[in-house]
């Protein structure tokens, strides 16, 4: 499938078994989520990955309790936790609007998990200090959450959440409110912060940069279905669907016909004849017919002197962006590609209108669902 | 090509909203309109109020100044009476209207929508729709009825009668305050393992609080103002504020009732100056 499984099997946190919502009825009826599966294992940083209205967060609010599957099962820990209230699920949100308790302190926000759980004060005030201490916010245990700044008020949510030492957390795009830079501290404190606590994060996001810097694994959603999932190297590098390489990141699609198979390798003939050899992700991308296949930009090579190119064009465009240059190429197949970094790119090298030939690594294509 | 306008004013477009309000008011007649409203609603009360302060008893014919009719007022025995009676129905009306409407407006938006909303919404609205004296005339053939078949007498209808026609007046701000509350606070707390009942108590109430002071104060001073059913429902010996300058006004105008309507007038600004600073508040 999505190349060899390199994480030790753990035991699954959440475990979700043909997960189905569906919001209003008859004609009007739309569906939220499309018999979803997926197992969230222990201690991870899983993320759920997709553009709005693809399902991510009701499927993060059947899991928080907030609403109820139309059909399905969610599993805590081996557990059935279906039916229960959000107030007995030993699992927390982080919600995208932060909603603190205007009415409540700081202290009083972090601590009010706990006080419902009936510890006692002395417990309360102690992990309360101690969350105050991890998000770094001591100073601001007596003030009022609306005297904060946004960056410190999605601390006081974090710290609200953590508080209670949930099974699982719950992310609902806590970092979409924030500012660049302070989005990028946050996202490493809150991947430290996981590693720290050692619970499971399950986070939502439609920001594909975000998902590959934090997550151990990634989920892509799209139209109420589960994609893909594997770890960001897996996505990256060995998207499955059209829809997977075409969001995450930059891609070259072009389309052709699936000629053969051998030994799970394609043999794909392009528009123009050209024939390559690509990697099929799943066994639906590798039935005969047609298919279209991907590579990365900086994954395809100019051919050297004297080397066949896998393909040819004529130069269009060269942007040059500091760290990287793009050469923008139009195939004979008449579809454009982009390559990235081809070799050391002296300034007006390549100019528009030049004919020049690239090399396609088989290893490196994939045959895309 | 731009929009000259906005060319000439200013290159931003912020100030457009504020152009378009200095045209309003650049409007022929706009004045004029001012002037005409704010003298039609507040001259007749200027009135009352300057010649409660007169010194002879006529109230046309300026004196000199005195307070006098205020002593006079406050020592008649039956305006004092009348006081006291306005004052306990309208705290009886307050409070049973106020968790009423408190209890209809957390049914009308804290529930899953349900087929006939709408028709609830009408239900509780009720007293604004229907004429006064219709609702006065309809109490009184009721409470009629009852006292026939029970025998009970006595101050408790009109407190009912009172408390029925507030509820709308108190649901209102309630239900405005809870649609701004979103839902997302009280999820939250559920979410922190805060059972229904807690979640009620710790969240929703306090955050609640300030519509239904707001409520409960609309209520009030709509009690203490009515006339209409006040005057159909009250016995013997339960003459509100109101119901008593009314006969008053019968027997002749004094500057006595130009005071106690005065006094009437002022308690009815304060309390909505209060529900303003409230609303002002809860809008933080």
């Amino acid at each position: 499938m999505t190349g060899p499984e390199v994480v030790t099997q753990r035991k699954a946190a959440v475990s979700v078994r043909g997960l189905t919502k569906t919001f209003g009825e008859g004609e009007y009826a739309v569906t939220a989520l499309d018999a979803v599966e997926v197992d969230i294992r222990e201690n991870e940083f899983f993320t759920l990955l997709g553009p709005s209205g693809c399902g991510k967060t009701t499927l993060l609010r059947l899991i928080a309790g907030f609403e109820l599957p139309t059909h399905g099962v969610i599993a805590l820990e081996g557990r059935d936790i279906s039916a229960l209230p959000p107030h007995r699920r030993p699992i927390n949100t982080v919600f995208q609007s932060y909603a603190l308790f205007p009415h409540m302190t700081v202290a009083e926000n972090i601590g009010f998990g706990l006080r419902m759980l009936g510890k006692p004060a002395a417990e309360i005030r102690q992990t309360t200090e101690r969350m105050l201490a991890l998000v770094q916010l001591e100073a601001m245990a007596g003030r009022r959450t609306d005297q904060l700044s946004g960056g410190q008020q999605q601390r006081v949510a974090l710290a609200r959440a953590l508080a209670p030492a949930p099974k699982v957390l719950l992310l609902d795009e806590p970092l979409a409110a924030l500012d660049l830079k302070l989005r990028k501290n946050m996202q490493l404190e809150l991947k430290s912060l996981q590693a720290e606590t050692g619970i499971t994060f399950v986070f939502v996001t439609h920001d594909q940069e975000e998902a590959l810097t934090m997550s151990d694994r990634i989920a892509v959603m799209k139209s109420g279905r589960i994609l893909q999932i594997g770890s960001p190297r897996d996505i990256y590098d060995r998207p499955t669907h059209r829809f997977v390489a075409d969001f995450i990141g930059d891609i070259n699609i072009l389309d052709g016909t699936i000629e053969s198979l051998d030994n799970g390798i394609a043999s794909v003939r392009l528009k123009d004849g050209t024939a390559v050899l690509a990697q099929p992700g799943t066994a639906t991308a590798a039935r005969p017919g047609a298919a279209s296949i991907a590579i990365r930009p900086e994954n395809v090579r100019l051919a050297q002197a004297g080397e066949t190119p896998t393909v040819s064009g004529t130069v269009e465009n060269v942007v040059y962006f500091g760290a990287a240059t793009n050469l923008h190429i139009r195939l004979a197949t008449g579809e454009q590609m982009v390559i990235r970094n081809p070799g050391a790119v002296e300034e007006g090298r390549y100019r528009p209108g030049a004919t020049i030939g690239a090399v396609l690594p088989p290893e490196l294509i994939r045959v895309l669902e | 090509m731009a929009d000259p306008a906005t060319a000439v004013a200013s290159p931003r477009s912020a100030p457009r909203r504020r152009r378009m309000v200095r045209d309003l008011k650049a409007m022929p007649g706009f004045t004029a309109m001012a002037w005409i409203t704010i003298v039609a609603l507040y001259l007749p009360i200027m009135v009352l109020v300057a010649f409660s302060f007169n010194e002879n008893r006529s109230v046309v014919l300026w004196t000199g100044f005195s307070l006098d009719w205020y002593a006079k007022a406050l020592e008649n025995d039956g305006i004092r009476n009348a006081a006291w009676v306005s004052v306990k129905v309208a705290l009886f009306a307050t409070v049973i209207s106020t968790i009423v409407a408190t209890m209809a407006a957390l049914a009308t938006t804290r529930t899953r929508k349900f087929t006939g909303q709408g028709l609830v919404y009408g239900i509780i609205n009720q007293p604004l729709m229907i004429p006064e004296i219709v609702t006065a005339i309809a109490t009184l053939s009721l409470f009629a009825l009852v006292k026939k078949l029970t025998g009970l007498n006595g101050i408790g209808y009109l407190m009912m009668a009172h408390a029925a026609f507030c509820i709308p007046f108190a649901y209102m701000p309630i239900r405005a305050r809870l649609e701004t509350m979103t839902l997302t606070l009280e999820q939250a707390a559920a979410d922190l393992y805060a059972p229904p009942f807690k979640v009620f108590t710790l969240v929703t109430l306090p955050l609640l609080g300030p519509g239904i002071v707001s409520g409960a104060m609309l209520a009030f001073v709509v009690s203490l103002d009515d006339v209409i059913i006040t005057l159909l429902i009250a016995g013997p010996g339960e003459t509100t504020l109101p119901i008593y300058i009314l006969g008053a006004i019968r027997r002749g105008i004094t500057p006595e009732i130009n005071a106690v309507s005065t006094i009437l007038v002022a308690v009815s600004v304060l309390l909505v100056m209060l529900l303003f600073f409230v609303q002002r508040r809860m809008q933080r």
